[in-house]
């Protein structure tokens, strides 16, 4: 089976997942709940074939290209870690194996209805945006083994903030008593962000790059593209609001604490972090042989030094008295909306102010 | 420490400076500050800013908008005075925060354990409670053995009030350090990038293969950088994956030369950069030059018999094809030559070497014309001549330059001993925590009471575990011996 066929059915799998850990929150059988966790579980062993299936796709690209090359420099150049494409599909390989140890480590499994549709959600982006799929030949700024590393950190680290991610936002729904609360205006204000994210990037992707201007630089998108996704996030966050205190009713029947909660988004975070660290490091080295510059203060290691103070915002805040709990995990939801502009905002949405990036 | 007295003004500068709030909000300053520095690009011409800034305020409001983020100097926010002042206030806060607090954590991790009284030892965030049957020195020996198991060197004390026995043993105090060695090693990149700011430099040199330089030049103002040392093009290349436009590799042959003589020769690539006393050149871009006046035309010249010869050649000038009885002249030189689909013409789709081509025309005896064609790089057998021999067309010297970034930074090593500094003490900070273990044993002539207490300042969960392993060794350890 080549690659393209294995990923399709761990997206299959993943979306089915999602379904089975919704109807295990809302009926809580059992048997629900095992056949959520196989079903992820078989995607999860599809992903991970489908991973290597790709890999060695490249690989034979590779040497047809470049047939000098020893065995292990074709092993190195080809590994799928080389685009927006590959990153992502390897960002969710984390998150889930992540996420399938501490479902066995907690033996709880409510949280696979929060983490599978990340999984669904940004595998149904891949889809709906076209990205690029295709195994392109690596340009040489990209051929270094310092980048596979630095891309193969980052994204185990963004796996672990979307559990906790998760984590958070289960813990500001059980936390809420009632829609007024501030907090859980937050989590619908955070959570519906969340997706109209996802929907502009989509749509930003789609409609292909911005125009250009008379002067062949990008004139921007204009308010025909804007105007009705800004019309959008009213309705998505008043349709959040609305319904989403129902799932407190769901998550509080299950053995599950703020506390605990707490707990698992600490632990996410205190994975994430230093992972987020190496792989701010190994882009920087990366960026030191590749232009002589450790740190150029370009949008994109911007973006991932802002997370990075997001995240130090969080672990410092729980040394404060009274913050732990709701307002640490407000900070855990906006450290994880800064991976997710770092990741995909800087590229489509500042890409279109400015005039260099691009997808 | 908390004391009566009413704070000075300096104590209660000092304990702002300290504290753990200046530190959250002073983060907060710098990641939402840093986000405008995003959005307005840095460092680059009106133009482009001023569109920017109207996509947010109207183009009406636009140019007092680029004056006043100007004024505070938005355009180049990171090198700004107010951002360098959160980044030494920041500075500050960690210093001021870590003499505050090292002491009391040398304290902790230093002072010698003491046996705990009862109602301490039974409040401890982890408790067992096990009886026994076993002598109380029996027990005491087992316990001894099972935390010198789990990593601890135990002490024990004796109790003058009731002849009990605590045993008592600790580990990984020193990673209470971890945290500390985190913010000390922001402070070491710190201090390697004013290093390297301060002594270092960062230029370009745009080097025409075939020529050398002495100096590079600053970005921006071109002033002359001397490097103390010549550097020479002997080459530059552009490799293409297969036969298409898609670049593989850039790279060019460099040579160092001290006073003349030859002391250091290398090929750089892309992300693999060749220094020489401290001075790093890297591959950053390379061009054409439009009409080089010592370009000459290297050719491979194939014999029937396999036999390899370079030649390079001028243009407008014929050179004998060694091998054979004919003569050849470059009249004609195009960087990417290519046919059109539709009319069948030949001509040049861009300036950059991508597909470069020779016309030659071919001679025997210097008078009779054979014929005159193009001879491409990328289709070696567009130069076959008769009788398998061929006439290659290998590169064209001294028609292209390489782009150099030039750098010089003393301060980068402190930058990576910080990051690797860095990047151990997150391990420790977060996955190494100090565990405390006390173990009351207890006999009342019969049976022995076990009483066991232990803490962990970080992962609670996991020591819970290794304690209940513990607990379960010492049950074991006292079954078999009874
Ligand atoms: C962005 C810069 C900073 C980073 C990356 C950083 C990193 C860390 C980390 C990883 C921890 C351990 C947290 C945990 O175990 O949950 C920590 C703890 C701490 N940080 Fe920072 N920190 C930064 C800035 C500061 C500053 C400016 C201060 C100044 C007051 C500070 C004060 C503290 C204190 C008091 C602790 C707790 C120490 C302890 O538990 O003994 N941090 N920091």
């Amino acid at each position: 089976m080549d690659s393209s066929a294995l990923f399709n059915i761990s997206t299959f799998a993943y979306i089915i997942a999602m379904i089975a850990y919704i109807a295990y929150l809302a009926f809580k059988q059992k048997g629900i709940g095992l056949a959520a966790t196989g079903i992820t579980a078989a995607g999860f062993i599809a992903q991970t074939a489908a991973i290597f299936a790709r890999w060695s796709e490249s690989y034979a690209q590779w040497m047809k290209f470049s047939p000098e090359s020893s065995v292990l420099l074709g092993i190195s150049r080809s590994a799928p870690l080389r685009n927006l494409y590959e990153s992502l599909v390897f960002f969710i390989w984390s998150m889930i194996l992540l996420y399938l140890i501490i479902e066995y480590v907690y033996k709880n499994r409510s949280m696979g209805a929060f983490v599978t549709p990340i999984a669904g959600l940004a595998l149904a982006f891949i889809e709906m945006a076209g990205i690029g799929k295709e195994i392109q030949p690596l340009v040489p700024a990209l051929q270094s083994n310092w980048l596979i590393a630095h891309v193969l950190i980052s994204f185990f680290g963004y796996g672990a903030f979307a559990i906790s991610y998760a984590t958070s936002n289960m813990h500001l729904i059980l936390a809420s008593s009632d829609r007024k609360a501030q907090s859980y205006i937050f989590w619908a204000f955070a959570f519906s962000l969340f997706i109209w994210v996802l929907i502009v990037a989509t749509a930003g992707t789609i409609s292909g790059p911005p125009p250009e201007g008379m002067d062949g630089r990008s004139a921007g998108r204009g308010m025909s593209f804007w105007l009705p996704l800004a019309g959008l996030y009213p309705v998505l966050f008043f349709v959040v609001w609305r319904f989403g205190l129902s799932m407190k009713k769901l998550l509080s029947s299950f053995d599950l604490s703020t506390d605990i909660l707490d707990e698992i988004t600490y632990k996410g975070i205190a994975v994430g972090f230093p992972l987020l660290t190496l792989g701010i490091i190994t882009g920087a080295i990366w960026a030191d042989s590749a232009w002589g510059t450790y740190w150029s203060w370009d949008p994109k290691e911007t973006w991932s030094l802002i997370t990075w103070f997001a995240y130090a915002l969080y672990l410092h805040s729980r040394l404060m008295r009274g913050w732990r709990g709701v307002k640490t995990a407000i900070l855990s939801l906006i450290g994880f909306i800064s991976v997710v502009f770092t990741y995909l905002g800087v590229n489509l949405l500042l890409s279109g102010l400015h005039s260099y990036g691009g997808g | 420490m908390s004391e009566k007295k009413p704070a000075s003004v300096t104590d209660k500068i000092w304990s702002v400076l300290s504290s753990v709030t200046l530190a959250v909000v002073l983060i907060a300053i710098l990641a939402v500050t840093s986000i405008v520095g995003t959005v307005i690009e840095q460092s680059t011409d009106y133009d482009k800013n001023i569109k920017v800034i109207s996509t947010f305020v109207g183009s009406g409001a636009a140019p007092a908008a680029y004056k006043a983020l100007n004024a505070l100097g938005f355009m180049d926010m990171y090198r700004s005075w107010w951002f360098m002042s959160l980044l030494i206030l920041f500075s500050v806060n960690l210093v001021v925060c870590s003499i505050e607090r090292l002491p009391r954590i040398w304290k902790i991790v230093t002072d010698p354990m003491i046996p705990l009284k009862d109602n301490v030892l039974r409040n401890l965030g982890i408790r067992h409670e096990i009886t026994v049957a076993s002598k109380p020195e029996d027990a005491r020996s087992v316990v001894e053995s099972v935390l010198k198991a789990g990593g601890m060197s135990p002490q024990a004390a004796t109790s003058s009030e009731d002849g009990s026995v605590q045993v008592f043993g600790q580990k990984g105090g020193w990673a209470r350090f971890g945290v500390y060695v985190v913010h000390g090693s922001i402070l070491v990149i710190f201090i390697g990038a004013i290093v390297g700011a301060i002594w270092g430099f960062k230029g370009g040199l745009n080097l025409p293969e075939g020529t050398d330089s002495d100096a590079a030049y600053q970005y921006g103002s071109g002033q002359e950088i001397p490097l103390g040392f010549t550097v020479r093009c002997n080459w530059y290349e552009t490799e293409f994956y297969g036969n298409s436009d898609m670049p593989k590799l850039f790279k060019s042959e460099l040579t160092v030369l001290e006073n003349g003589r030859e002391v250091m020769k290398k090929w750089i690539r892309v992300n693999d950069p060749l220094t020489y006393k401290g001075v790093t050149f890297y591959q950053s871009s390379y061009g054409p030059i439009p009409t080089p006046q010592n370009g000459l035309f290297v050719f491979k010249v194939k014999s029937g018999s396999g036999g390899e010869q370079m030649v390079w050649a001028k243009m407008n000038q014929p050179f004998k094809i060694p091998g054979t009885d004919m003569e050849a002249t470059v009249v004609n030189f195009s960087p990417a030559l290519t046919t059109d689909r539709n009319t069948g013409q030949l001509y040049t789709y861009t300036s950059s070497m991508n597909n470069p081509a020779v016309e030659v025309r071919f001679t025997r005896g210097g008078q009779e014309v054979l014929r005159t064609g193009w001879i491409w790089k990328r289709w070696p057998d567009t130069g076959k001549l008769q009788g398998g021999a061929a006439l290659e067309f290998d590169h064209y010297w001294g028609a292209q330059y390489t782009g150099l970034q030039v750098r010089k930074d003393p301060g980068v090593w402190l930058v990576y001993l910080g990051c690797i500094l860095m990047s151990i003490a997150l391990y420790v900070a977060f996955f190494i925590s100090h565990r405390k273990v006390w173990v009351k044993i207890a006999g009342d002539g019969r049976k022995t009471r076990i009483l066991i207490g232990a803490s962990a300042h970080k992962n609670k969960h996991a020591f819970e575990k290794d304690v209940e392993k513990m607990v379960s060794g010492i049950t074991a350890g006292l079954e078999g011996g009874v």
